[in-house]
């Protein structure tokens, strides 16, 4: 089935012209149809257009003008601006947003020839590690615990469209950001591989704002290839964003095939948190085997504040994200409710269009800015963040890239931990140190829990050295030899 | 620290979302929530370190002073919820 | 000499700070490409990024930091090599992201001076605290609709410089000069143009009044004033009011008011009632603004001669007063008109003709020094033409009102109408004596000591000459003939 190939395969079948675009992309179309109905992985589908972009695609390999992802039908984050395609950022106060603008990711990924098949469910403006959150309701993991056909399950958040619909095989590969957790932690549940580069690595233009401070986008794919391929297309210097590195982007695709011979992998002890499950801390063990076998040296290191890391997070996001969704306010674009005066139509707007989460975060992130907090609250987090940037930095003076599990669970069912912020949040606990200090991780699909579900295993490297984290990654891929598949998935629906 | 229900409702107020009287308790209960478990940085002594507000280790870099952009107001005011010929529109504001 | 208010406790001292925020000359705005040209047609100079929406980043323009600098090297401040953009969060029509990106702990300009020059001739230094870069906000129209607001947004993200100075003023006066001598060193500088009635250029006021010898009492914050004379009466108004409140046993609230032009007073302004907590935070889309050392020695070598260098160099230079010196240099096109009629002729008489009759027909014909009538090298002319005794100082008062009124250069002005000065003793010796002869009875008088009507005679004779006699030689025929 072409929905079966990953994104490397699919590309070179193009290339041979043993099948085209329009195929390829008609393919997923028709799983999209049968699935997603029941999965809820797309808010907006965009077959017509997609339908002329895979044409697109054909004609510019007849005329030998092929970009690098010529014809690869994506899913696309509906985070990410989409010029004349709905975007809603899964939030009710962003209604029937048409932007005028192209982010500049995207816009990168259509020169590269891609096809968009849609825009992507997520938690509502990517607050939330489930999915539970989306004004579209929620997104159910393709996978099923065994035995129990009958489970719904999350799939992780905030990008759990993006990941639901790659790893049901709904598209090849997807577009993710990533603030504290939200590629990483959805790949890791859906069994399928995702990166969080470096801060500063793809542009944040056109993506809408969640905490600008820590907001990266990043690929999905089924295999740690695809999402080197899809990085390197998504990547590169924005003068439009001043938080864009001016670096040139390497290789990521080659540096999949780089031997591990001689590198030295950094365990961080704090991440062997009190109450870890005895099958994480198996699969991390295991992880550490494989990396073995490839020819690294594993070491023990240190990352003192670790504990931290989460606290930090939940003072330094919302903070940021309180300020960022100010301009929701029912005058520009987007939903309005009328009041009396101007106060009140913000006030009625802004109640009636963000959900729980976004209002909570929106809430505790005014209050920690607030006349009399700021010190105790965010200037320590930005401290206690100096200190944990701190602790990456001295421990890759020893060690080349760090290995940890992406999360302390498999997916868990829907509604679970919705009553309860503080243990929802928890799910990023390995997560979010990397995001806090802007270095690039992986989650790649390393095994199966015992019920069955995917576990990730998550691989962390310098700030702008992807390529080793994809280098040490495709060495766990090829040693775990990870083949299960979700139960539900294009052509399988129990 | 411990939100009572005024410095809810005040907060909500800064942030313009209004709050139904009935939501200030739950509301009130799940901040104190992630207000206290956030307090475990207090174990902490960060007297001495330089905060860090975000990754990005480099300078600002700056654009060259030219007229890029502007001339769009149809699509600027495309989306309005309310426009009044080339103007967005609010309830009439009393300064 | 000091300015108080007599209230019935005794006499009150005003204590005035000023916020002025100076829009930076630039071609596009301080965070986003759109354009800043003053007058466009609603929402047209307006980017995505102005109106905030989803996804926008801010990247900063190049020029309106070089701006910042150069203002704050003019004011001879102190330049910050790293400052910082941080958000100011609150909720308003024109301010379409919900916080204006200013800079509030890190500014890029720290502590400088003005040099105010008072009527009464002495100066004063007045303290800059800071100088700042922020965004301006859209503009709301209040009167287009019975109950309706519009938001014209093509001036949100313009670049603006928030000066601000220390509480040292202590009088309408004062802080007059000090709004003048600020507009004046940044038009010098080219770095705001200083238009108040295109709003270029608006002040905050801060007053507050107290006894003499007191600490500082409670101050209001006057926003937003458009013009130095209201400036002024905003203050003389505010005071009373504050002191009449004092007088009558009550407390100022701090607030922030709105001055009312047209009656004449201050009111409390409604949308800044509710407790002010901006929330301000560094800006996380932004990244610390790092200055380098070579380039601001770049900006401040290509720095023009600012007004108060201008006019000690007069005052050595061409030997003028402070007083004449401090008017020429007050606007750079006057200076340069000034030094043009100057060089290489009687600087006091270019002075005096320049702050005289050229400002009075400026006046008169509604033009302004770039566009006078009368050139700089014309009027240099016509002086020439009174220093080889061509015409005397009378004649050119002529001449110059024909220059005003037709262009025409002096010279031919003069050959036109016949105005050469006549220098022939002969023909003023006759015109002396028949002066003489007519007036039988005032000879009589000054013959008898009465010698005031020397100028009469003067008269006489300039009059029967039709002005053109040599003042000099008429003198001296006079004298003769009169004995
Ligand atoms: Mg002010
Ligand atoms: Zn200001």
């Amino acid at each position: 089935m072409l929905t079966d190939l990953t994104l490397a395969e699919a590309s070179a079948g193009l290339a041979a012209r043993r099948f085209s675009a329009a195929e390829l992309t008609e393919a997923h179309l028709a799983a999209i149809a049968a699935l997603n109905p029941r999965l809820n992985a797309y808010i907006t589908l965009a077959a017509d257009s997609a339908r002329a972009e895979a044409a697109d695609a054909d004609a510019a390999r007849a005329r030998g003008e092929a970009g690098p992802l010529a014809g690869i039908p994506l899913a696309i984050k509906d985070l990410f601006c989409t010029a004349g395609l709905r975007t809603t950022a899964a939030s009710r106060i962003l209604g029937n947003f048409i932007p005028p603008y192209e982010s500049t990711v995207t816009a990168n990924l259509r020169r590269a020839g891609a096809v968009f098949l849609g825009k992507a469910n997520l938690d509502e403006f990517a607050m939330g590690s489930s999915n539970m959150t989306s004004a579209f309701g929620p997104v159910e993991n393709p996978w099923k615990p065994r035995g129990d056909a009958a489970a719904k399950l999350v799939p992780g958040g905030s990008s759990g469209g993006s990941a639901a619909a790659v790893a049901a095989r709904l598209a090849l590969g997807a577009t993710g950001t990533d603030t504290g957790g939200s590629i990483r932690q959805p790949a890791s549940f859906c069994g399928i591989a995702g990166i969080k580069p470096t801060y500063g690595r793809c542009s944040r233009w056109g993506i809408v704002a969640f905490a600008s401070s820590l907001d990266q986008a990043g690929p999905f794919a089924r295999t740690v290839q695809d999402c080197a391929m899809l990085l390197g297309a998504m990547a590169g210097h924005d003068p439009k964003d001043s938080t864009s590195a001016d670096r040139p982007v390497p290789d990521f695709a080659a540096a999949c095939s780089r031997s591990l011979r001689g590198m030295r992998i950094g365990i961080p002890r704090e991440y062997r948190a009190p109450g870890m499950s005895g099958e994480i801390e198996a699969l991390w063990q295991r992880g550490l085997d494989w990396l073995r076998a490839a020819g690294a040296e594993p070491v023990e290191v240190s990352l003192p504040h670790t504990k931290y890391g989460l606290a930090t997070y939940y003072i330094v996001a919302p903070a940021e994200c309180s300020s960022n969704l100010a301009r929701y306010d029912g005058v520009r674009f987007g939903l309005r409710e009328d009041g009396a005066d101007l106060t009140e139509l913000y006030e009625r707007t802004r109640a009636a269009g963000f959900g729980d989460e976004v209002r909570r975060r929106i809430l505790i992130g005014t209050y920690v800015l607030s006349a009399g907090y700021y010190d105790a609250y965010y200037l320590k987090a930005q401290k206690v963040r100096a200190l944990i940037h701190r602790d990456f930095t001295e421990a890759f003076a020893k060690v080349d890239a760090l290995l940890t599990p992406t999360a302390p669970s498999a997916a868990f069912a829907q509604g679970a931990n919705m009553d309860d912020p503080v243990q929802m949040y928890l799910n990023d606990v390995f997560t979010v140190p990397a995001s806090m200090a802007g270095v690039p991780a992986m989650s790649v699909p390393a095994g199966l829990d015992s019920d069955g579900l995917p576990l990730g295993l998550q691989v962390i490297g310098r700030p702008f050295d992807e390529e080793t984290v994809f280098a040490v990654a495709a060495a766990i891929e090829r040693e775990a030899g990870f083949d299960a598949q979700p139960a539900i998935r294009a052509g399988v629906a129990p | 620290m411990s939100l009572d229900p005024a410095t809810v409702r005040r907060i909500a107020r800064l942030a313009r979302i209004h709050l139904d009287e009935a939501e200030v308790p739950r509301l009130q209960d799940e901040l104190n929530a992630i207000l206290g478990w956030i307090e475990q940085l207090n174990e902490l002594d960060v007297a001495d370190i330089a905060p860090l507000t975000g990754p990005a280790q480099m300078a600002l870099k700056m654009r060259e002073d030219r007229v890029t952009d502007g001339g769009l107001r149809e699509a600027v005011l495309a989306n309005a919820p309310d426009r009044a010929g080339d103007f967005f529109a609010v309830p009439k504001v009393v300064e | 000499m000091s300015y108080v208010i007599e209230g019935g406790t005794g006499a009150w001292e005003v204590v005035i700070g000023l916020e002025v925020h100076a829009q930076v000359v630039s071609q596009a705005k301080l965070f986003s490409g759109a354009a800043t040209a003053f007058g466009a047609e609603p929402n047209t100079q307006v980017s995505f990024v102005d109106a905030a929406f989803p996804g926008m980043l801010p990247v900063i323009n190049r020029e309106c930091v070089a701006q910042a600098v150069r203002t704050g090297l003019g004011l001879g401040a102190h330049i910050n090599l790293v400052s910082r953009f941080d958000r100011k969060n609150y909720f308003y029509a024109d301010l379409p992201p919900g916080y204006q990106i200013s800079q509030y702990q890190h500014p890029i300009v720290g502590a400088g001076v003005i040099e105010i020059e008072l009527a009464d001739g002495s100066t004063k230094s007045i303290g800059v605290t800071r100088l700042h870069l922020e965004q301006d906000a859209g503009k709301s129209l209040h009167d287009q609709h019975p109950t309706k607001s519009y938001i014209d947004l093509n001036r949100a993200g313009v670049a603006l410089m928030e000066i601000v100075s220390e509480p040292d003023l202590r009088s309408p006066e004062e802080a007059g000069a000090y709004l003048r001598k600020l507009r004046t060193i940044l038009r010098y500088l080219g770095t705001c143009d200083g238009n108040m009635e295109e709003g270029s250029m608006r002040a905050d006021v801060n007053v507050s009044v107290r006894k003499h010898g007191e600490p500082f009492r409670t101050r209001c914050e006057v926003k937003n004033v458009n013009s130095v004379r209201f400036v002024m009466q905003a203050i003389e108004v505010e005071a009373k009011r504050q002191v009449e409140i004092w007088e009558a046993g009550g407390a100022v609230d701090q607030e922030t008011r709105l001055f009312d032009a047209a009656r004449g007073i201050t009111r409390s302004m409604r949308s800044k009632e509710e407790a002010h907590d901006y929330r301000y935070f560094p800006d996380p889309d932004l990244l610390p603004l790092v200055l380098d050392e070579a380039w601001i020695a770049e900006l401040k070598a290509a720095l023009p001669e600012l007004p108060d260098a201008k006019r000690r160099r007069f005052m050595q230079q061409y030997g003028l007063p402070f007083y004449d010196s401090a008017v020429l240099v007050a606007e750079q096109a006057t200076a340069d008109y000034y030094e043009t009629v100057a060089r290489g002729r009687d600087a006091k008489l270019a002075a005096n003709w320049v702050m005289g009759d050229l400002f009075a027909a400026l006046n008169r014909t509604g033009r302004t020094i770039e566009t006078s009538p009368v050139p700089a090298a014309a009027l240099g002319a016509l002086l020439d033409l009174m220093a080889d005794n061509t015409i005397n100082g009378r004649i050119a008062k002529e001449v110059f009102e024909a220059m005003v009124d037709t262009g025409e250069a002096p010279g031919a002005i003069v050959e036109r109408k016949g105005l050469r000065q006549v220098t022939d003793t002969g023909a003023i010796d006759a015109a002396v004596a028949a002066v003489l002869a007519a007036n039988p009875e005032k000879l009589a008088e000054y013959r008898s000591g009465k010698e005031k009507l020397f100028g009469f005679f003067v008269g006489q004779v300039m009059k029967a000459m039709a002005g053109k006699g040599n003042p000099a030689l008429v003198n001296d025929a006079l004298k003769r003939q009169l004995g």
